[in-house]
């Protein structure tokens, strides 16, 4: 399978990355470059085998529904680049 | 004072133990070390100088008292990866630019509390994507080791040297040091150049891939993955979650077992972290392997591998075989298809985990006209080509009618690598040796990896086998090529079984010694 630059474009906007249209060219030959390199899995058979999970066997680990944390907010929002009052600063979303 | 600096930690922690030094001599014997050769080689991104100092104050107050863990007073180098309290945390992206989190991951936190002294950040690839440590916003990191040259001189009966040296023929070599800059390679290429040139005494390191034992190799130390599950993943940047593990590189198979036993741990703050106690991995150590089964691999002997590689590998196999190690050829059939499952399973997670970094949170953010474009600016401008690369793979490879082909595919191609190792070492096979690289360290700059992406991922062909089946894996010196760079060995276990490759591993370095870059920074 291939990509062409109209698809590098749309993956790119899923991604969240701004991509210029020179980007987005030499995006589309590298990814190429992967895709034709990762095809080799097609000629493994697969049939009966299940995805991995887990090196060894192991039941997921439970632990009681507590709180065990918390009252920390102003650690949470600390590192943000825009906050008032703890909470978090965006440009607006709702008209 | 410097001469601290070439200690191995075994031998630290007896001079510390024994008060024949302080931590506080042997940390300032690094902070000098890396101050001067820092500029040169660019091993480390934050020097924690002022915590350094605290630290090493606190040990020799334990030690004084005849208290302390067993790392108390020995400077360690800490990777960008992982998450250390107030102190920079980067990943070595601009993305996460500023940031300084408010917790400790688990593996540093359990260094501290058994006293060991953190000295900085050191370099890495962005999102410890890549094999060469050249993706990093910081700037490459320089391999201290450098290609020489050795030249043969035939002397002249009765010449009168400048030293007053007189020779009555016959040949003289001398080696001359090349200039050109090599990678220390990656991800962990902070942490190996670090170690290699005596910048600390052991480090910190992560292996998606092969980040901790490609650049262990590529600079003369050792550096083991260990078992998925056994190092708690909590507070290290995620890159892909089902591959990522925290393991050291030292200067010697002993230094190794005794930084893992420490950075080891059951936690329940990671799912994946697996619930079985820590062994006590120096105690494998010179432990005989008579009788030993080792296997071979035909399928890590690929094509275009240099003549020295498969000499070395040679080399590897006699030296097990004289300890008395039964030497057994084995297949991995699955092999070959390692690298493109990988190629796929690490973008897919890596794409999903760096959804995060959005400009809201923490790090960069690139103002826009509305919130996705501020989303889409920010990524623009906080992530590296290479980081971009693999979110865009991973993104494609997981967007709508493509999971199957794709993601679901590699993890089951995952599981058949898997199942061949278990083969092996349900037919008697205790440890596995490979070689490490298929070659040794490159050019800073390299113009055939730069063009190529699937070149430069080629550097984990042998090593990225083990992250897809979860084993542990070491990588030990093994010799010295033509040009005098160090090339590696790789042994890998069984789960959980880093034991084996700490006593296994042990015999190598008996055999082949240790090795240290001749000093030129």
């Amino acid at each position: 399978m291939s990509v062409d630059l109209q698809t590098v474009k749309r993956v790119a906007r899923l991604a969240r990355i701004a991509v210029s249209e020179a980007d987005a060219e030499r995006m589309t030959g590298e990814l190429n470059a992967i895709l034709g390199f990762v095809e080799q899995l097609n000629e493994v058979d697969v049939s009966g085998v299940e995805p991995m999970t887990s090196v060894t066997p192991m039941e997921m680990k439970k632990r009681p529904d507590v709180v065990t944390d918390g009252s920390k907010a102003a650690d949470i929002v600390a590192n943000a680049p825009a906050t008032e009052e703890n909470f978090f600063l965006v440009p607006k979303v709702v008209e | 004072m410097s001469d601290l600096t070439h200690l191995t930690i075994s031998q630290a922690r007896a001079k510390l133990r024994a008060r024949e030094i302080t931590a506080t001599e042997i940390t300032e014997a690094y902070l000098q070390a890396i101050e001067r050769a820092n500029p040169a080689l660019n091993a480390y991104v934050v020097i924690t100088d002022d915590k350094a100092r605290d630290m090493a104050r606190a040990s020799d107050a334990k030690l004084a008292k005849g208290e302390g863990g067993s790392l108390e007073g020995i400077p360690l180098g800490i990777k960008d990866l992982f998450g250390t309290e107030g102190i920079h945390t980067q990943a070595c992206s601009h993305v996460l630019d500023g940031f300084k989190p408010h917790y400790e991951s688990t593996v540093t936190a359990n260094l501290w509390a058994d006293g060991a002294v953190m000295l900085g950040k050191l370099n890495m690839d962005e999102f410890a994507m890549g094999s060469s440590n050249e993706s990093s916003y910081y700037g490459p990191v320089v391999n201290p080791w450098r290609r020489s040259r050795v030249d043969t001189m035939v002397m002249p009966t009765t010449h009168q040297g400048d030293g007053g040296f007189v020779s009555a023929g016959g040949t003289r070599t001398a080696r001359t040091l090349d200039n050109a800059q090599l990678v220390p390679g990656g991800s962990s290429g902070g942490s190996a150049s670090a170690v290699s040139a005596f910048l600390c005494a052991g480090a910190t390191a992560t292996d998606t891939g092969g980040s901790i034992r490609q650049p262990a190799a590529f600079t003369g130390t050792v550096g083991i993955k260990p078992t998925y599950g056994r190092c708690s993943r909590w507070g290290i940047v995620a890159f892909a979650s089902s591959l990522d593990q925290a393991g050291p590189i030292a200067r010697d198979v002993r230094d190794a077992a005794i930084l893992l036993k420490s950075m080891a741990s059951v936690d329940p703050k990671d799912t994946t972290s697996v619930d079985r106690p820590v062994p006590d991995y120096e105690a494998a150590i010179g432990k005989p392997i008579k009788g030993m089964k080792v296997g071979i691999p035909k399928e890590y002997r690929v094509d275009g591998m240099p003549d020295e590689i498969e000499a070395l590998w040679q080399k590897g196999i006699a030296w097990l075989k004289d300890a008395g190690a039964e030497i057994v050829d084995i297949s991995l059939p699955h092999t070959r298809y390692a690298l493109p499952a990988y190629y796929i399973v690490a973008p897919a997670e890596a794409s999903s985990n760096l959804a995060r970094y959005d400009g809201v949170r923490y790090g960069l953010r690139v103002p826009g006209k509305d919130i996705v474009d501020m989303y889409e600016k920010t990524r623009a401008a906080g992530f590296g080509r290479e980081v971009k690369r693999r979110i865009m793979i991973g993104t494609y490879v997981l967007s709508a009618g493509y999971y199957d082909a794709y993601y679901l595919q590699a993890q089951k191609v995952r599981n058949l690598i898997k199942r061949d190792f278990e083969n092996a070492f349900t037919a008697g096979v205790d440890v596995i040796l490979t070689p490490a690289t298929p070659s040794a360290a490159f050019g800073i700059a390299d113009e055939d990896m730069a063009a190529d992406p699937v070149k430069m991922y080629l550097n984990d062909i042998f090593t990225v086998t083990v992250n897809m089946a979860g084993l542990p894996g070491i990588a030990v010196p093994a010799g010295l090529d033509a040009k005098g760079l160090p090339l590696g060995l790789q042994l890998i276990g069984r789960p959980f079984d880093e034991e084996t490759l700490f006593q296994t591993a042990h015999v190598i370095e008996q055999a082949a010694g240790t090795f240290q870059p001749e000093k030129w920074w």
